[in-house]
């Protein structure tokens, strides 16, 4: 028996204490203040925040793998220093933000259990695989770029401890921006060859980085009614500040410009320059990939599992070895004591 | 136990580089720290827990960094002005120095703390004495490294007695990862007979300290690693790591 047949058992499960939170959380959230893990906070937000973080965790461990790929194999000492370090950061963004859920009540164990299982997701972008160096350049520039443009607005989130994980997060991650652009750069001036595999990883990577800002706003996808209601919800609690569209047209008249300094070409017909809008006009996204990719037929959605998977479970000796080291060393410690 | 024998390790540093700096010595002790930053990097995205990821990482970070300053160097002095990637990824692998231990293929955690404790404890040995090298480039690289290798040693000695003294399995597969490694140790020896001893003796220590028994005499070592001799697993390396590099001859990355 768990005892939800009961009732409330106390006051804090009584509609007053729900009406006193929710005055509480209002209030904060209308003066745009942080909600810090004391604050009391309605379950629905809470959830909002826990799936929202984990899954944001999550995409930075599986996102070490596509550029984990490359690091043997990195053309030069100094790109695969620079690579052996962003991959390491990426580590420590997944980490910053297991501990932000932590304060939540939930626990890291617990979380990378359901991305084993599937029950959470990670970014799609990551299902997409790097077949050349030039993809690692392809996803400093265009999937860190977006990552950020998606995660400013975060460090002004209204959950503190997610918000202060973002401000350190997006200053590395500008790094990585500028080392992919940098590559790029380079392959861009080298030679034939080396300018043939930029444009190809740009002709690979540019669509799927505009799908990570999400389904249009506009609710005219399959999913679209539950996107656009989640979407105004999470507005409103000061998760989320800005829609998907706008960030995605952000982020892409942020790239166009780059993109002709670098010299390659966004593989995109429709792309011109819109004077009344002031913004570039882009084509259209082919949104039937994404939710391919997204429920899982995408070319490396397995692969990723099973390598995350496989990690995990090689690693379960070494971390039991651990625990039961502590512990003994604990016991030990009380005996003399 | 960190500091026992560093006095002695200091003496025979100065005279072992009593003449001209040997490019071939340089050159061995920037191979194990290059071949091994090329192992360490396949634990990235594998290892038991992220901060796992973020630790190996690190330790070949540095390793890497190691091997960037000693190869750069020894392109100047011996006269042939080839720089770092010429000489990482243009050489054939009898022209690589390392030894044998740092060009094994990854085995289980177990096997990679062996390998760890071992490699960084006679590592930071042969780099104290550097740091007395009469080239200033190697001195200083050493003086650096000094510092990074002693904090390798240490994170292979916590892991090693975690896993001599956690459970069942982790001391069983602990053990048997120092006998796998045991024929690997003969070539650390046999390269600096002066820090060797001052090495052993801090990780036979550990090893106590871990309850886990010291491994008995291989029947069978490992040799010629320092002449450019090396195992099968070497040439895979290289064609993995000298590959893209190779395929587009003249190019800058
Ligand atoms: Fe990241
Ligand atoms: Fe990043």
């Amino acid at each position: 028996m768990d005892g939800s047949q009961v009732g409330p058992l106390n006051a804090a499960e009584t509609e007053d204490y729900a009406q006193v939170v929710e005055e509480h959380f209002g209030g904060l959230i209308d003066a745009d203040q942080r909600i810090e893990p004391r604050d009391a906070m309605p379950a629905a937000y809470r959830d909002t925040l826990v799936r929202q973080m984990a899954q944001h965790a999550h995409s930075e461990i599986i996102g070490m793998q596509p550029e984990g790929n490359w690091i043997t194999r990195a053309p030069s000492l100094r790109r695969k220093a620079i690579l052996m370090a962003k991959v390491q950061d990426e580590a420590g963004h997944g980490l910053y933000l297991y501990s932000a859920a932590e304060t939540l009540g939930v626990d890291r164990s617990e979380l990378l259990a359901k991305l084993h299982a599937g029950k959470q997701k990670y970014s799609s972008i990551f299902n997409y695989p790097t077949l050349t160096w030039a993809d690692v350049g392809a996803i400093g520039w265009l999937v860190d770029g977006a990552a950020i443009m998606n995660q400013v607005p975060l460090c002004r989130c209204s959950y503190g401890p997610y918000a202060r994980a973002m401000v350190r997060i997006c200053k590395e991650e500008s790094f990585h921006q500028r080392q992919g652009f940098e590559i790029l750069w380079t392959l861009a001036r080298g030679t034939e060859a080396q300018r043939e595999m930029a444009q190809d990883a740009v002709d690979r990577w540019w669509w799927p980085s505009l799908m990570m800002f999400g389904p249009p706003d506009t609710g005219e996808n399959v999913n679209g009614a539950a996107t656009q209601s989640h979407t105004k919800q999470s507005m409103a609690w000061g998760i989320k500040r800005f829609a998907n569209d706008d960030l995605r047209q952000k982020f892409v008249d942020m790239t166009v410009p780059q993109a002709e300094k670098l010299g390659l070409t966004l593989p995109d017909p429709d792309l011109r320059w819109s004077e009344e809008r002031g913004h570039w006009d882009f084509g259209e996204i082919d949104w039937e990939e994404f939710w391919r990719v997204l429920g899982g037929d995408g070319p490396c959605n397995a692969q990723r599992l099973a390598h995350r998977r496989q990690a995990h479970e090689e690693g379960a000796w070494v971390r039991e070895a651990a625990a039961a080291y502590a512990a003994k060393h604990a016991a030990r410690g009380q005996g003399a004591a | 136990m960190t500091e026992a024998g560093s006095g002695a390790a200091t003496a025979a540093g100065a005279s072992r580089h009593a003449g001209r700096v040997d490019p071939l010595v340089v050159l061995g002790l920037a191979d194990d720290a290059l071949v091994y930053a090329q192992r360490l990097g396949e634990w990235l995205t594998r290892a038991p827990e992220i901060e796992e990821d973020m630790a190996l990482g690190n330790i070949g970070l540095d390793l890497l960094g190691q091997a960037r300053g000693l190869l750069t160097r020894v392109g100047e002095l011996d006269g042939t002005g080839r720089d770092e990637d010429a000489l990482a990824f243009w050489r054939d692998e009898r022209e690589f120095r390392n030894v044998q231990l740092v060009e094994r293929p990854r085995g289980d955690f177990a096997h990679e703390m062996a390998r760890l404790l071992w490699f960084s404890a006679h590592r930071l040995e042969r780099l104290r004495q550097e740091q007395q090298s009469p080239d200033e480039v190697v001195a200083g690289v050493a003086g650096k490294a000094v510092k990074e290798v002693a904090y390798h040693r240490d994170h292979a000695t916590q892991w090693v007695l975690r896993l001599g003294d956690g459970t069942e399995e982790s001391r069983a597969r602990m053990q048997q990862a120092l006998v796998d490694v045991a024929p690997y140790l003969p070539e650390l020896t046999e390269d600096d007979p002066v820090g060797a001893p001052v090495a052993r003796e801090y990780v036979e220590a550990v090893l106590a300290e871990a309850g886990l028994g010291a491994p008995p005499e291989p029947r069978w070592h490992a040799r010629g690693g320092r002449t450019g001799i090396h195992s099968e697993a070497m040439g895979f390396l290289l064609a993995e790591m000298q590959h893209l590099h190779r395929t587009h001859p003249g190019a800058s990355w």
